[in-house]
């Protein structure tokens, strides 16, 4: 049994420190949770992203105090109470619009990020995984929240979405059906998804992000130049003054004064964008209620599912299934893909900073290319770009075998 | 300085992505517009007509008044809505309004030669009703008996509101929705379901006339640019292909008028959202500087 | 050195603070009650044509009203605590075209439920705990502490609109008849 001080005051620190540990806690969570300091704004993300995440949970709450998972109430329960009749409720759904866009944003900078430091490999590749769970958990929630308005987008896209389900040739329609409950989307798949969207989406994202943070852990946040050192020696110099020579910053305050930083200046952008420039985080389209007999001229889906789903477009059904699938997996395997033991800056490796800079390209164009219309030019540029993404891939563990060792790295 | 390059790879990144799926791809998707088909609501395609005579136009509404009412000179329209509708397929507009919110010329040109001036197939309206002179007599009669200034909804209410509910603002093609009561032990509210049925009728009748039943408006302003339905209703033939909107020749400051009132019902929360985005945005500006001299604070003499 | 570098910290924290304190205010407005409840917390009370001490019901901000028409003679049969007054000259009447009318809101002011009226014996009684009042709304049994509760009303003509606060409520208000 622990010692316990039978004269602390209760509440008071001591007493606290007997029962709750708070100086330990204090001291792993934050004062002596030691990062690299050779890092640039980049290294912020992840915290914008908690921020992001923070936001969305908050405005969501006071959206759903108002929302009526109904199919013949919920647009208007929307569009007509929250955006008209609750106080600041226009804010919240502003908000929680602008939000769901810009985290992908957000989680784009940071995996991007994260592949150009080569910060998924070497004791790394949980933290990668994980995040990668994360991406399609945010996913999910995104396109189960794009349901709730129930306008003529939320529901052809929850008509197409699901009717991948059906598999190509395999002809899976009762699959289809019993995700959707019903022929159609209709009441059953509002409800179910609405539930996903508050409940176990929610529920499941929160857990991963513990996740998350438990990978980085044992290896520790990389450095801009994967640069691999001792932490606790590190760590040791920090706390006998040395702030000069030591190779960390402890998260709080250190490292959190510049988070807090990089987080200001992108709240200025996020909330100019709730306030003057939110149409393309909600689609005019979805002002349309849903209509099961007429499907707007050109559906798409929002801007963060394009690349994906035009690696689907261009091929056959089922070749375009296969290729799908294989964009949502591949991004799981690059800890494996890559062959090459260099943990370094994407400029330094070679062939690899070539691939780097071509995904990256590449995947712009299919964004773009999955929004326009499948016609004519636009069409060709689409199927040159999704076979580019492929052949990327499949010709990334080549690459990177043949990678010469970086100086300085073993 | 290295940082502000790292940030300037990540801005314009992200800008190309912003351009190539927003203004580039809706620029590709939508239409492209032949702008000299629009002239703010200036008709420059109807024939100029002669100038009116209000006195003799008086006399010649004699004609109209056999379907129209005019409120503000005491003549009330012969038939209700739903009766009207049932015969000409929608209800013939009361004219008290006419002359502030529709162009005089297109009024002329209209009463002329429905079909051809609104741009449809078919109209509810019989053309050759009156002699040139006369169109314009009556033209000019109706500019002459209008209000100065009528309200935005009114605007609606005569321009769009006998084909299109805004049922946000519980308007109905046959009117506002009236207050009734149900009853308090059964919750029965026949009152309600009268006017319901009424309405139904209504809409059978207009969407059995124009081949489907225009769409509500109560949140036109958000589905659609600002700058589309101005386009829309200047010349609905030239957005929508075959589209049985009539062109209902609208003024420049009817159409004002009009959008005015979608605005209002459509997107309440504009004149909030303007005024608390400056505070807001403020408050983070001060909120990063006081945070940047926390960050340089900290990282004083770390490098 | 190190005073200064927290310093800074203390202050964009009081700051946040700041923000946190405008983000509660919106929160606060959008727990209010929404601008359409509001608007329907009126209700129009037709009287004319109603028969002496009849109960009709109606219903106002979701409560159940109690209306009665109050006869000559409206003793109550019976009385516990000896009370037993004719309840047409209780001064919490209502007087409508020269008619005399209890409007109140219709919940025992001991645990809400709603009295039942028995017009032969020109009383309530309700089935909770069993309090009664008389035809005019006062206590003639505990455990109801107080008369059951007279809503804001505005006579006009011969029709009450509850909600809105009249001259005959501001007089009632003034004599200490209602709270």
């Amino acid at each position: 049994m622990a010692h316990f001080d039978l004269n602390a005051r209760p509440f008071s620190h001591q007493w606290l420190n007997d029962r709750l540990a708070v100086d330990t806690l204090k001291r792993v969570l934050s004062t002596e949770y030691w990062i690299p300091k050779n890092i640039n704004f980049l290294w912020a993300m992840g915290m914008v992203l908690a921020a992001t995440f923070g936001v969305l949970l908050i405005s969501g709450i006071f959206l759903l105090m108002y929302y009526i998972p109904d199919t013949k109430l919920a647009f208007d329960s929307v569009n007509h109470t929250i955006m008209g009749e609750v106080g600041y409720g226009w804010l919240w759904r502003h908000m929680h619009g602008v939000a769901a866009s810009v985290v992908f944003l957000i989680i784009y900078i940071h995996m991007f990020t994260g592949i150009y430091y080569g910060s998924y490999k070497r004791g790394r590749e949980l933290i990668w995984l994980s995040g990668m769970l994360l991406f399609v958990s945010f996913s999910a929630e995104a396109f189960s929240g794009y349901m709730l308005p129930w306008g003529q987008m939320s529901y052809w896209a929850g008509m197409v979405i699901t009717n991948l389900f059906s598999l190509g040739s395999l002809d899976l329609n009762g699959l289809v059906e019993w995700i959707r409950g019903d022929y159609v989307p209709g009441q059953a798949f509002l409800g179910r998804f609405f539930m996903l969207h508050v409940l176990l989406m929610p529920l499941i994202i929160m857990a991963l992000i513990v996740l998350h943070f438990g990978t980085l852990r044992l290896p520790h946040v990389n450095n801009k130049d994967g640069e691999e050192f001792d932490f606790e020696a590190e760590a040791e110099k920090w706390k006998a003054g040395k702030r000069k020579e030591s190779k960390v910053i402890p998260f709080n305050p250190v490292f959190l004064s510049k988070d807090t930083f990089v987080l200001g200046i992108y709240f200025i952008f996020y909330f100019y964008l709730v306030f003057y420039h939110f149409e393309f985080a909600m689609d005019p389209v979805n002002f349309d209620p849903a209509n099961g007999l007429k499907t707007p001229p050109h559906i798409y889906p929002e801007w963060y599912f394009l690349w994906s789903y035009e690696i689907l477009r261009p091929f056959s059904k089922n070749a375009g299934l296969i290729a799908f699938g294989f964009a949502q997996v591949i991004f799981f395997l690059l800890p494996f893909l890559d062959r090459s033991p260099n943990v370094a800056p994407a400029n330094r490796r070679g062939l690899f900073s070539i691939w780097f800079w071509l995904l990256l390209i590449d995947m712009i164009v299919l964004s773009v290319m999955g929004k326009v219309p499948p016609m004519g030019i636009y069409t060709t540029i689409g199927t040159v770009a999704a076979w580019t993404f492929i052949i990327l891939w499949i010709a990334l563990p080549f690459i990177t075998k043949a990678e010469k060792t970086v100086r300085g790295h073993k | 300085m290295k940082e502000l390059k790292v940030l300037a790879v990540v801005i314009f990144f992200t800008l190309v992505t912003y351009w190539g799926v927003e203004p580039y791809a809706h620029s590709v998707m939508h239409k492209h517009i032949e702008e000299a088909k629009f002239n703010n609501f200036q008709y420059k395609d109807l024939k100029p007509v002669a100038k009116g005579n209000p006195a003799n136009g008086k006399t010649a509404f004699a004609a109209c008044a056999s379907c129209h009412g005019l409120k503000s000179q005491g003549i009330k329209a012969p038939m209700d809505a739903v009766s009207a509708a049932s015969a000409y397929g929608v209800n013939p507009p009361d004219l008290s309004n006419a002359g502030a919110v529709l162009d005089e010329k297109f009024i002329a040109n209209f009463i002329l030669s429905p079909t051809h001036t609104a741009l449809v197939k078919k109209s509810g309206m019989p053309g050759g009703m009156a002699s040139k002179q006369g169109a314009a007599d009556i033209a000019a009669y109706l500019k002459s008996i209008a209000p100065k200034e009528v309200k935005p909804k009114e605007a609606f209410e005569f321009a769009c509101g006998r084909c299109h509910a805004v049922h946000y603002d519980k308007w109905t093609q046959i009117g506002q929705t009236p207050k009734t009561k149900s009853d308090i032990k059964t919750g029965v509210d026949l009152a309600k379901l009268d006017f319901e049925k009424k309405v139904g009728q209504y809409q059978l009748k207009l969407a059995g006339y124009l081949g489907k039943l225009p769409p509500d408006l109560s949140i036109i302003v958000r589905a659609r640019s600002e700058e589309y339905l101005k386009k829309f209703v200047e010349n609905p033939q030239h957005i929508l292909k075959g589209t049985a909107m009539p062109r209902v020749g609208i003024s420049k400051e009817g159409y004002e008028k009009v959008y005015k009132y979608l605005e209002e019902v459509g997107d309440p929360s504009k004149p909030k959202r303007e005024a608390v985005g400056p505070w807001v945005i403020g408050f983070f500006v001060i909120f990063t500087f006081l945070a940047f001299l926390w960050y340089k604070a900290q990282w004083k003499g770390l490098k | 050195m190190s005073d200064r570098r927290d310093f800074f910290g203390k202050m964009l924290g009081a700051y946040a603070g700041l923000g946190a304190l405008g983000a509660l205010y919106a929160a606060k407005r959008t727990w209010d009650p929404l601008p359409s409840v509001k608007a329907g917390g009126f209700t129009t009370l037709d009287l004319s044509n109603m028969q002496e001490n009849k109960l009709y019901v109606e219903k106002w901000r979701g409560k159940p009203i109690l209306i009665i028409k109050v006869a000559k003679n409206s003793k109550p049969a019976t009385a516990p605590n000896g009370n037993d007054k004719n309840a047409y000259d209780d001064k919490r009447l209502i007087t409508v075209g020269g008619h005399k009318y209890m409007i109140v809101v219709g919940l025992c002011t001991h645990l809400g439920c709603i009295p039942d009226y028995f017009p032969e014996k020109n009383k309530f009684i309700c089935p909770c705990h069993g309090g009664q009042f008389n035809a005019a709304g006062e206590v003639l049994k505990a455990p109801p502490p107080s008369p059951l509760v007279i809503p804001p009303f505005k006579i006009t003509g011969t029709k009450v609109v509850l909600g809105e606060v009249g001259s005959e409520y501001k007089k009632l208000k003034e004599a200490g008849v209602v709270a």
